[in-house]
Order: structure tokens, then C-alpha cells, then sequence
């Protein structure tokens, strides 16, 4: 695999999404608007009182940003995928020296790297704020902490991957780019359901719990990089592909 | 520079070409003509490596098709356009080209010299920055070819380059297929416009599902078609017809004053029809001889096939 090759795929990739403003807005504004939320939230819980919630309540937040992670990207992958065989553009790509694996490897970096860089963007901002708003009341910095290193560093980036792998599977199926990105918000369900299962405390966030999620996702991302790579090949495509 | 034996391609249980074998010189413009669903595409996307052959062999430029050590080397020699355009609409013109340079890893001063190159040659450089999707569809379709170029292919394999574009624009690119010819490049050219191949191929293949006939415009009209001798007289008369149903081998109508004579080889039997008909007291105007357009000859052919 040519490494040179995959980044100027992504790099072509990041050039045709800066065009579109629609995606790049919701890639960069959704993490900050969360952000915002999310102040909102806990600047209330800090005004009550509550130092005991509060923790449980800044985890959850934070991990928040996992479920944004296997959202977002899924609509760059969508458009990257779906978008360029609705402009038929990726027989000729096909036709060029270059691998399977390259052209994929190249269309998940740009679907990975503007999502992750928002996301982080974001979560620094959150956990700026949020020590801001929370350092009298708890009397200690809450972040950065072992806690929101796993979720942002590993669990997000698996999460996204997981989410960029599902859409390319779904995208041999699917004819347009609106139908790829439902399917591809449909990718955060699981790490909705964790979310939930940690707001309602039935889990929790702590550094065990988040290792064994990530430990799940990447055995997920594994499984499913196989099966995106076979979908993903020139003879598929150009045969089987809707 | 591409050969083909057997070259088999099925889906399924059924066969899109079968046991496809020809041979296309270095410098030629070879046509492959067919209905739809002939196996044009597909005898294509086996060639650039992009599916799979189910039997057979290919060779390109001494490469094996299918080997895949050799698909890469062979994807770096030739160049492809596909019959959709398939070009990224919200780059420029020159950006496209740009992007595909560097996925064939010439150098930067290669790529530059060879986009401003094909885009003069194919009147876009005033256009080359304009973002794609704004073009004229003859203009993307230059642009298409202009992309397949932009590396100096050895082979260059065009899937109706011309299909869906306006006359001027459709002229355009047969005027640059024909300067491409001048150039000895080789052009390997799916269409299934007769005229088109018949003004640019130095060869043409007639392909439904397998390869029918195989030559050069010439030939596959007298080969495959009828030709007929028209002869001109003051006047016929039924001494006239008895000579020349003696000595003729073809069928004889006669349209008034005008007689036509089918004939396997006209050049060879017109001196004796002539003399038969001088002899039996005829007097000949003019003689002239019709061979059946490439157009007949694949009508035919194709007919034939389905019969």
C-alpha cells in the first residue's frame, strides 16, 4: 500500500468537501453547539449545588462526544462514496494505478480526520469551560482525566471508525447521498444506548467500563474492516454495486 | 500492443463475451463496434483491469491482464474514458487533471506541461479554471479525455467518447481522435456509431457478444456486404438478359433502362458483363459499382447473429 497515493485521495477528498459548506458547517458547528449544551447544563447543576451529580453528569457529557464521533463522519464517508458514484467518477479513479485499499484507506482519512480534529476541537472547549464553571464548587480541575483521555482519544477515534467502516458497507447499497447519511446516523444507536445506560447510571463511566466498550469496538472495527474491504473492491463495484 | 485469446467474460450464467481473440497494433485506432449490451464495456473493463476474466487470456504491451503484478504496470500505461464523463464537478477543470497527474505519479513539472498541452489542444484552457460542473457536456467530455491523457498513456481506451454530445462537440473529440492518430497513439474505441468508426478506425471489430468480423472499413464492407454493378443502357432488352444470365453468376434486376448485377467481385467480372452486353447488341452508358455501406455490413452481420 502507497501511503502517498491514500493521502492524495484524502487530500482530493478534503478539497471537494470544503466546496460543500453544507457538510463542512455541520462537521464543524455540531460539536460546538453541543459544547454550548452542554455549559448550559452544568453551569445549572453548579448553580444548585449539586457537587454529588456532577461528575456523573460531566462523564456523560463527555462521552457524548463518543456518539458525535460515530455520527459525523458517516456523512463524509456517505458523500465521498455515494456522492461519487451518483457523479460516476469512481470507474476512472479504478482505472488509475491504484489499489483497493488505497482508494478506501484515502476516502476514511477525510471522512476520519475533520470530525475527529471538530470533535477534540470541541471537547476542549467543553472541558475548558466546564473547569471554569465547576473549579469553585469541586475545588479541583475535573478535566483532563484518565476518564476523558479513553473516551476522546480512543474510544471517539474507534467510534468514527466504526461509523466510516459501516458506511462503505451500506454505500454498495444505497443510490443517494441523503439515504447513505440516514444510514449512517442509524450507526449511533449503540453508542446512544450506552450514553443512556450511563445517564440513567446503569453503567458507569469509569476507567474499566470505557476500556471494555473500547476493547468491543475495536474487535467491531476489526470484523467490519474485513467485510468493508471485500464490499470495497473494483470488481464489486463495477458488478454488484447499485 | 493488446492481444486477446479466448478472452471470456460471464455474469452469472450469462455470457457477456465469449472467446473473444484480436489483435490491435501499436499506433492503431481500432473500433469496436456492437449493439448494447454487446460486451463492449465489459471487454473494456477487462482490458484496464478493472473486472475480472472469466476464461481466456489478455496481453497488453507484452503485460498479462488478470496477472496482478502486471494490472498495476498496465494501469500505468493506458488510459481510460469512460462512457460517463464521471468527472469531480466542484473542482476546476485543471484541478481534475491536477488530481489525476499525481495519482499517476508525474512529476510536477510533467503534469503542468501536459494539462496546459491537452487542454490548449482541446480548446479548454480558458476554461481551466472553472470548476467542472459548470462546463458544457462537450466540454466535460474534453475534459474527460484531457483527464485519460494527462500521463502520456501508451493505449488510450475510449467507451463512447461521443455518444450524447452535440454534432459540433461529437466533431471535436472525432477530430481528436484523429490527431491522436496522427500521433501513433494507440486508441482502442467503443462505439456504436458507424460513421464515427468508419471516419477514425484504422480497423474495426463488430462484437455482439462474440467478435463477427474484424477489418478495416474497406474490407468489412466487401467482405461482409453485397456489392452491385449498375450498368446504364440506351435501352434492355430480353437478348441483353439472356447474355447476361448466361454468363453472369449474380442475380440480375432490371429497373427500366438500368440493370443491376450482384456480384462477388465486380473488378474481376465487370469486363465480361460489359462485353456480354456489348455483343448482344446493347448500348452501355455508364458502368458503375455500389458496395454496401459499413453500416449494411453490420446490419447484416448483426442479423445474421440473432437469427
Amino acid at each position: 500500500m502507497n501511503l502517498e497515493t491514500a493521502f492524495t485521495i484524502a487530500a482530493k477528498e478534503l478539497k471537494v468537501l470544503s466546496r460543500k459548506r453544507s457538510i463542512f458547517a455541520y462537521i464543524i458547528i455540531v460539536p460546538l453547539l453541543l459544547t454550548v449544551a452542554f455549559a448550559s447544563i452544568i453551569q445549572s447543576q453548579v448553580a444548585a449545588g449539586n457537587s454529588t451529580t456532577l461528575s456523573l453528569g460531566l462523564d456523560s457529557l463527555t462521552y457524548f462526544f463518543v456518539v458525535l464521533a460515530a455520527i459525523l463522519p458517516s456523512s463524509i464517508a456517505a458523500y465521498s462514496i455515494v456522492g461519487e458514484k451518483i457523479e460516476k467518477s469512481l470507474e476512472p479513479l479504478l482505472a488509475t494505478p491504484t489499489t483497493d485499499g488505497e482508494v478506501l484507506l484515502g476516502k476514511s482519512i477525510a471522512a476520519f480526520v475533520p470530525p475527529i480534529l471538530s470533535i477534540w476541537a470541541g471537547a476542549s472547549i467543553f472541558m475548558a469551560s466546564m473547569d471554569y464553571l465547576t473549579h469553585n464548587l469541586l475545588s479541583y480541575y475535573y478535566f483532563p482525566n484518565w476518564n476523558s483521555g479513553v473516551m476522546l482519544l480512543l474510544l471517539a477515534p474507534l467510534a468514527a471508525v466504526f461509523s466510516i467502516e459501516l458506511t462503505v458497507i451500506a454505500s454498495s447499497r444505497l443510490t443517494d447521498v441523503r439515504s447513505a447519511n440516514q444510514v449512517g446516523v442509524l450507526m449511533f444507536i449503540p453508542f446512544m444506548a450506552v450514553f443512556f445506560a450511563g445517564a440513567e447510571g446503569i453503567i458507569t463511566f469509569g476507567l474499566d467500563n470505557l476500556l471494555i466498550i473500547s476493547g468491543i469496538v475495536l474487535i467491531s472495527d476489526l470484523a467490519l474492516s474485513f467485510l468493508s474491504t471485500s464490499t470495497f473492491n473494483r470488481e464489486e463495484i463495477l458488478t454488484k454495486w447499485k | 500492443m493488446i492481444e486477446t485469446d479466448n478472452l471470456t467474460r460471464k455474469f452469472g450464467g450469462v455470457t457477456a463475451v465469449d472467446g473473444l481473440t484480436l489483435r490491435v497494433d501499436d499506433g492503431e485506432v481500432f473500433g469496436f463496434l456492437g449493439p448494447n449490451g454487446a460486451g463492449k464495456t465489459t471487454t473494456v473493463r477487462m482490458l484496464c483491469c478493472l473486472i475480472s476474466k472469466t476464461s481466456g487470456s489478455a496481453r497488453i504491451a507484452g503485460l498479462e491482464v488478470g496477472n496482478k503484478s502486471d494490472s498495476m504496470k498496465i494501469r500505468k500505461i493506458i488510459g481510460f474514458v469512460s462512457d460517463n464523463v464521471g468527472l469531480y464537478e466542484s473542482l476546476t477543470a485543471y484541478e481534475n487533471l491536477d488530481y489525476y497527474g499525481k495519482l499517476y505519479k508525474c512529476s510536477e513539472p510533467r503534469r503542468k506541461e501536459n494539462i496546459e498541452r491537452f487542454l490548449k489542444m482541446l480548446g479548454l484552457w480558458e476554461k481551466k479554471d472553472d470548476a467542472a460542473g459548470t462546463l458544457s457536456k462537450g466540454m466535460k467530455q474534453k475534459l474527460a479525455i484531457a483527464r485519460a491523457l494527462v500521463h502520456d498513456p501508451e493505449v488510450l481506451f475510449m467507451d463512447e467518447p461521443t455518444a450524447n454530445l452535440d454534432p459540433e462537440s461529437a466533431k471535436t473529440v472525432r477530430e481528436f481522435i484523429l490527431e491522436l492518430r496522427k500521433q501513433r497513439k494507440t486508441v482502442f474505441l467503443n462505439t456504436h456509431n458507424l460513421d464515427e468508426a468508419q471516419r477514425v478506425c484504422d480497423r474495426i471489430g463488430i462484437l455482439n457478444t462474440r467478435l463477427m468480423a474484424v477489418g478495416t472499413p474497406q474490407e468489412l464492407e466487401y467482405s461482409v456486404g453485397e456489392r452491385k454493378t449498375v450498368i446504364q443502357l440506351d435501352e434492355v432488352n430480353d437478348a441483353i438478359l439472356d447474355a447476361l444470365n448466361r454468363i453472369s453468376p449474380g442475380k440480375v434486376t432490371r429497373d427500366d433502362s438500368r440493370l443491376t448485377v450482384e456480384l462477388a467481385n465486380p473488378n474481376k467480372e465487370n469486363p465480361a458483363i460489359v462485353r456480354a452486353i456489348v455483343e448482344a447488341g446493347g448500348n452501355v452508358q455508364s458502368v458503375s459499382v455500389t458496395a454496401s455501406s459499413l453500416e449494411g455490413a453490420y446490419l447484416k452481420l448483426v442479423r445474421e447473429q440473432r437469427e
